[in-house]
């Protein structure tokens, strides 16, 4: 008996290629995604830019293509600059909410959930993306409403003054949940929640609870183990999920119109300036903000040591 | 003196599983302790009941006279080298030294002297400035030795801490430890299951089995006199003779142990006990020679014994001619190391 096995075809051959060469197999896999993400994704994100240098003729409303910083001077006027303000304030507070309520549900999952109550906690967060987005924001209009769960609900429970005090407070509140930048801001941290707490779970599952014990053991109290090696840890998955909620809210552009006041943000006036108004340069340079403010935070993030666990 | 630790029938059940079944133990203060057994004996339990990440589910655990039933592993003045060594990845080795210190609210610069301090104990003085993924193993189990006796413990728990090392390093590892425990007069709690490992450091070895202490005593107690024939087999692969074997070259109708070194291989004739060399084992500093004392196989001659399966070892020292495997040889022992074990 020969020490080399027969070759059996075709596979065999392209097999053997391929385990002389394993780079070729490597680029054949990586070329497709490459063209789609270099030709499809970054080619379009060129075109974005290049779109928010142009400007438009106020008179005939015709894209001027010539290079010019004038359009994004205009994201400085205070009509528009207040747009790209409440948008950030709202992203913000939209991430923080997602990560405060993320966080004991992650933990659950990523330290006590066992065998099938693994797969209640999973079946539990991605539950809510089985359904519409569009139907869930409508229901929560329902659930916001003045006369709707919450307000019926006070109402039973004689809380009502409290759900007015909170509504009374100037700046967030306003005629009912379902009207006010708080209502927004409930439904979005209730939209985005799922984005936080997968990718936060992966992070904590990966902290060995051996790391816990040593913390405790050296003499930290749950505390200090929290802020000293659970936070920093877990970091990296906080981050990603902060990626999420913070550019969806920054991206969006139904919510804002459903609940709330009708104030606009950048998704809705992006939405607004490239149909009606048909102002794509100024559209373009909305769509440039919430690019350069990724950067910004990601850089912070890196430089406040955020990734230092990863 | 005082006991560092004194367990009183002190149980760890997980739902039907009994990991730690009515434990009496007492360290004394001061000494290396050694907790040796199989895995799933239960050693590792008892050291995680120590450091409080375990609560017993019966019996009282006392340290230093104290119970500590109700006191969470933070306060407890216990520190651990864990197996796994469970260093902080996102901190640097000085850092990770003086964490005990830092959640303690020492400022920054008395910490950061002292890091150094420990550092230079384990011999890594000059490493404090990198992350724990730039050190090799051996490193990383020093740094880790050094975090934990920042503290100053009174006790300090070791859970199978040279495991992952290789023989060499394991070895000047072992030495160091005991020249380190030594010095600084600490009470070690070592759990490993390599009874080499734990005959050549302890002082006091505790043998597990199935959540029970099978053997209390000095390695040398447990070497040359295993009160059970768990013991004997367990620590140093002692052989263990049936009644009918002990009694057949003269000893009492009792189970014993004897030491493969005290087993000499002869000529067959005259010889109190004669089998056929079924193995030969190559050792370096010499050979284990395995000879099957019971079959049927043999034919019927003097000093064979017509019992089951029954096989002996003998270590050879190099020099001496090893037998073939298939060869029929006599046994001679030192009737002084025949020991007879009284307990199950």
């Amino acid at each position: 008996m020969s020490a080399v096995l027969p070759m059996r075809g075709v596979g065999d051959r392209l097999t053997g290629v391929f385990w002389r060469r394993p780079n070729v197999l490597l680029w054949l896999m990586v070329t497709p995604p490459l063209i789609w993400l270099g030709v499809v994704y970054l080619g379009s994100l060129a075109a974005l830019l290049l779109q928010s240098f142009y400007s438009i003729d106020e008179f005939s409303g015709v894209v001027r293509e010539e290079f010019t910083l004038g359009t994004y001077a205009e994201l400085a006027r205070p009509a528009n600059f207040d747009i790209i303000l409440r948008t950030l304030i709202m992203s913000t507070a939209v991430t923080l909410g997602c990560a405060v309520l993320a966080f004991p549900i992650a933990y659950y999952g990523a330290r006590y959930a066992r065998g099938h109550w693994k797969a209640v906690f999973y079946l539990g967060i991605m539950l809510p993306l089985w359904s519409s987005y569009l139907v869930k924001v409508y229901a929560w209009k329902l659930i916001l409403a003045k006369e709707g769960i919450i307000g019926w609900a006070a109402g039973a429970t004689g809380t009502t003054p409290i759900l007015e005090a909170v509504l009374a407070i100037p700046g967030i509140g306003g005629n009912s949940l379902s009207t006010s930048y708080l209502g927004t801001w409930m439904v979005f941290v209730y939209v985005w929640l799922p984005y936080m707490i997968l990718p936060m779970q992966a992070a904590l599952e990966r902290v060995p609870t051996s790391m816990l014990e040593a913390s405790a053991d050296l003499g930290a109290t749950p505390r200090q183990t929290f802020h000293t090696v659970i936070l920093p840890l877990a970091m990296p998955g906080v981050i990603a999920g902060s990626i999420f909620t913070f550019s969806l809210t920054m991206g969006d552009y139904i919510i804002p119109q459903i609940i709330g006041t009708s104030a606009r943000f950048i998704g809705l006036a992006v939405y607004q300036l490239q149909g009606t108004a048909g102002n794509i340069p100024l559209a373009a340079a909305f769509a440039v903000v919430p690019i350069v403010v990724m950067v910004i935070y990601l850089t912070l993030a890196k430089r406040a040591g955020a990734f230092n666990a990863l | 003196m005082t006991a560092a630790v004194e367990f009183s029938r002190v149980s760890r059940h997980f739902g039907t599983v009994r990991a730690v079944d009515g434990v009496d133990l007492t360290i004394a203060e001061g000494s290396f302790f050694a907790m040796l057994g199989p895995s799933g004996s239960g050693k590792t339990t008892c050291l995680r009941l120590i450091s409080g990440f375990e609560k017993p589910s019966g019996g009282a655990i006392r340290i230093f006279g104290e119970d500590v039933g109700a006191v969470p592993p933070h306060l407890r003045n216990v520190n651990t080298v864990f197996q796994d060594y469970a260093l902080f990845p996102h901190m640097t080795v000085a850092d990770n030294v003086a964490y005990g210190l830092m959640v303690k609210g020492v400022g920054w610069a008395a910490r950061m002297a002292r890091s150094d301090e420990m550092l230079s104990v384990v011999k890594l003085a000059d490493y404090g400035g990198r992350k724990p993924s730039q050190l090799s193993g051996g490193q990383r189990q020093r740094v880790a030795l050094a975090r934990a006796l920042v503290n100053e413990p009174r006790v300090l728990l070791l859970d199978e801490p040279l495991g992952a090392l290789d023989l060499k390093l394991r070895e000047a590892m072992q030495d160091e430890l005991k020249a380190l425990q030594q010095r600084l007069g600490i009470t070690f709690v070592f759990v490993t299951h390599d009874q080499h490992e734990a005959l050549s450091m302890a002082d006091r070895l505790a043998v597990f089995n199935e959540g029970k202490i099978a053997q209390i005593g000095s390695p040398e107690e447990i070497y040359t006199h295993p009160a059970t024939r768990f013991v004997a087999d367990f620590v140093g692969s002692s052989n263990v003779l049936p009644p009918q074997v002990t009694k057949a070259i003269g000893g009492p109708d009792a189970w014993a142990s004897l030491r493969p070194e005290a087993v000499r291989v002869v000529a067959p004739d005259g010889a109190v006990l004669v089998g056929e060399v079924v193995g030969v084992r190559y050792l370096g500093a010499g050979s284990r020679v395995m000879i099957q004392v019971g079959t049927g196989a043999l034919p019927r001659t003097p000093g064979y014994l017509g019992t089951d399966e029954v096989t002996v070892a003998a270590l050879m020292p190099s020099g001496e001619a090893v037998p073939l495997v298939g060869a029929k040889v006599g046994l001679s022992f030192d009737p002084g190391a025949l020991h007879v074990i009284d307990g199950p």
